[in-house]
């Protein structure tokens, strides 16, 4: 049993009760809600005729139904509108502040809750959505919920949840250059699996981490549910201290002060005992993509793809079904893998960093003719940074589409789908079959640097070769 | 605490004899863009009623019932909550059958309908008993694990720690989550960031 981690301190001072059911009903610090998973959840609490129970504990936006061409309403799509109007009115009702699109913030909840300083280290964090262990790279435990347990924590501020194991993925040394975040994010994946992280919380660590800016951590930490893993975190350091100064919701004065000493305190001790470690060398990680249906399918760049013989039992039936979808063979090189779309987006990469790596790999060069690229940054607030940049006449120049902060293209429940079977290259999390919207449509996962050198090139492309730029 | 035990349910039952109803057959796919779960009951195997001029569901002998005898992995397909919604709030209470997919009977521990399960013989002879005689009042005991009409018992399966918690009434997780308000309030107190650091945590 892990013992002094942050995991260990966070879950023993949220812990409210020991349940019947052997579960830990767990204390909430910050709750996160979106248009999606919540009507029902407030139908609940008025069928039982409950209140929230710490209003100012919750926090809302919108961000996977919303239009990106526009933010305009009414929506042309009738349920995009239904669950807009029912978020407006049960905010109202229940006294829940709300990040609208006239107040400048709203945004993807994983991007707007850290940008805020909302989300802060030693906090335990819910959200209706699988991606909430982004908020990990604040050293907070952040976890996604299903419905149901949104109204739990409505109606509580508490979850009846079932403790993890603790798993330290150490990563040595260095990464090399044109080499970032998501391609350790899914090189993890790769190693470990789609479901090595079930029952395990992630904590990152080692050289790479210590020096990773805030916006790679939170990269990694999105996409540990990936691998499986419900919660990933980085411990809280310097780096995070400076990234959460001066925030909109950040402590100020005295109480920063304060803060401090207590970030500092649940950090991991130094005899911090995990369940299981794992440990990859920084300098053995390349870019990669994603070839099949699922983010443990990827390969490093210039790495022929695997054999199917490589996977056992089911994971072979994958493999192949992945295959004959993506329309790819065993043994090739993914690279000059035509592409029709580029999305630079998501959760995962949708942060001014990302968009800044972005423009300048495509400063100066032109998006294939045959690509539709789509950047949409992850906030109100990325998306006029990066205009008070000028990141969005690189942007127009190159010949790429440029949004209204939203999920976009990451899945299909707003007008960004893929068409047919479109393929893409995507800087998002998921490349299951459909995810992006179309049931033929093929996406391949890689970094912004990975997405924009193929989005000139018209076919997967090394970020690596792209000259002295990369 | 909770006042929500479950151990006795008695009534008429409607008998749906098929293997593999999914929970697309049961609330079919468009209903899961309604935002709420209020009148889902209408959506409740609509489809096949619709066809189906003597549907189990609808016919006038079944009315009232609160039970539903069933074959062989009900529940099978998509996670989607709204079919044991749908069934609860028809006024099915309990369900009898040989055999239920997993996470459709994790949805229905979470709603507080249990569901029992017994051999293919005995589930037939329970949906013809209903076929034949609608008015028969079954009694499923959920203490002993049993249903019985007349004098005939029939013993079932019941997940044990499912099973406990029912009789406890701690199947409710809301309902145990809110008995500990006052504590939740107290580990709030206690937590600095709370107060976002504007006072001293006690
Ligand atoms: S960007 Fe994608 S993964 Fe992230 S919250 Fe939106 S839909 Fe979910």
């Amino acid at each position: 049993m892990s013992k002094n981690t942050l995991y260990d301190k966070v879950w023993d001072s949220h812990t409210v009760a020991k349940l019947d059911s052997g579960q830990d009903q767990i204390f909430i610090g910050l709750h996160l809600i979106h248009e999606v998973t919540t009507p029902q959840a407030f139908g609940m609490l008025k069928e039982i005729g409950s209140g929230v129970a710490f209003p100012g504990r919750t926090i809302g936006t919108v961000d996977h139904i919303i239009p990106t061409l526009s933010q305009i309403r009414p929506y042309e799509d009738e349920q995009a509108e239904k669950m807009m109007a029912a978020l407006e009115q049960n905010v109202n009702e229940f006294g829940v502040r709300f990040l609208h699109l006239d107040s400048g913030k709203q945004g993807i909840v994983h991007v707007i809750g850290p940008e805020l300083g909302l989300s802060q280290p030693g906090m335990t964090i819910a959200c209706g959505d699988s991606h909430t262990s982004t908020h990990g790279a604040m050293g907070s435990l952040g976890f996604g919920i299903g419905t149901t347990e949104v109204g739990h924590v409505l109606a509580t501020q508490t979850l009846a949840l079932n403790r993890l194991k603790v798993k330290r993925i150490e990563v040595t040394g260095a990464l090399g250059p044109g080499v970032t975040p998501k391609d350790v994010t899914l090189r993890v994946i790769h190693d470990l699996g789609i479901k090595g992280g079930l029952g395990f919380a992630y904590e990152y660590g080692g050289d790479v981490f210590d020096t990773m800016s805030m916006e790679g951590r939170m990269t990694v930490c999105n996409m540990s549910i990936e691998g499986g893993a419900r919660i990933g975190y980085v411990n809280p350091d310097e780096t995070t201290f400076e990234y959460l100064e001066g925030r909109e919701f950040s402590p100020e004065g005295e109480a920063w002060e304060r803060g401090l000493a207590y970030w500092r305190d649940i950090a991991s001790g130094d005899d911090a005992e995990y369940d299981d470690v794992y440990e990859i060398a920084g300098e053995s990680i390349e870019p990669m993509v994603t070839w099949g249906i699922n983010p443990g399918h990827s390969v490093g760049i210039s790495q022929p793809l695997p054999e199917v013989g490589s996977f056992a039992g089911e994971d072979r039936k994958t493999a192949e079904h992945g295959y004959d979808f993506m329309d790819l063979r065993p043994g090739e090189s993914i690279l000059g893998t035509k592409v029709d779309v580029a999305f630079l987006g998501s959760c995962t990469n949708s942060r001014i960093s990302d968009l800044r790596e972005g423009a300048r790999l495509l400063k100066g060069n032109k998006v294939h003719p045959g690509v539709r690229m789509l950047v949409v940054p992850g906030s109100q607030q990325v998306k006029q940074q990066a205009e008070e940049e000028g990141l969005h006449e690189i942007f127009n120049e190159a010949g790429a589409e440029w949004r209204e902060a939203g999920c976009s293209m990451c899945l299909g429940m707003n007008p960004d789908k893929l068409v047919g079977a479109e393929r893409s290259i995507s800087t998002s999390n998921r490349n299951f079959i459909g995810r992006q919207g179309s049931p033929r449509g093929r996406t391949h996962l890689g970094s912004p640097a990975v997405v924009v050198s193929s989005a000139i090139a018209g076919c997967i492309a090394d970020p690596r070769e792209m000259g002295e730029q990369a | 605490m909770s006042t929500k035990r479950i151990e006795k349910i008695v009534g008429k039952a409607i008998p749906m004899p098929r293997d593999d109803i999914d929970t697309d057959r049961i609330t079919p796919a468009r209903f899961l863009k309604s935002i709420t779960f209020e009148g889902i009951e209408k959506a409740l195997f609509c489809d096949e009623r619709e066809n189906t001029p003597d549907h189990p569901v609808d016919n006038p002998a079944h009315k009232g019932a609160n039970m539903m005898f069933v074959g062989k992995n009900f529940g099978s397909g998509s996670s989607r909550e709204h079919a044991p919604q749908a069934l609860k709030r028809f006024g099915v209470e309990v369900l009898v059958g040989v055999s239920f997919a997993e996470i459709f009977a994790g949805n229905c521990f979470a709603i507080g309908v249990p569901l029992g399960v017994a051999s293919a013989d005995d589930v037939n002879e329970l949906i013809k008993q209903a076929q034949e005689e609608p008015e028969t009042r079954f009694t499923v005991d959920i203490r002993n694990a049993t249903v019985s009409y007349g004098e005939r018992v029939i013993s079932i399966d019941i997940q044990e720690t499912r099973q406990k918690a029912f009789l406890a009434g701690t199947w409710d997780m809301l309902a145990n989550l809110r008995g500990n308000l006052p504590q939740v309030e107290e580990v709030a107190q206690s937590l600095p960031y709370v107060t976002n650091f504007e006072s001293e945590a006690q």
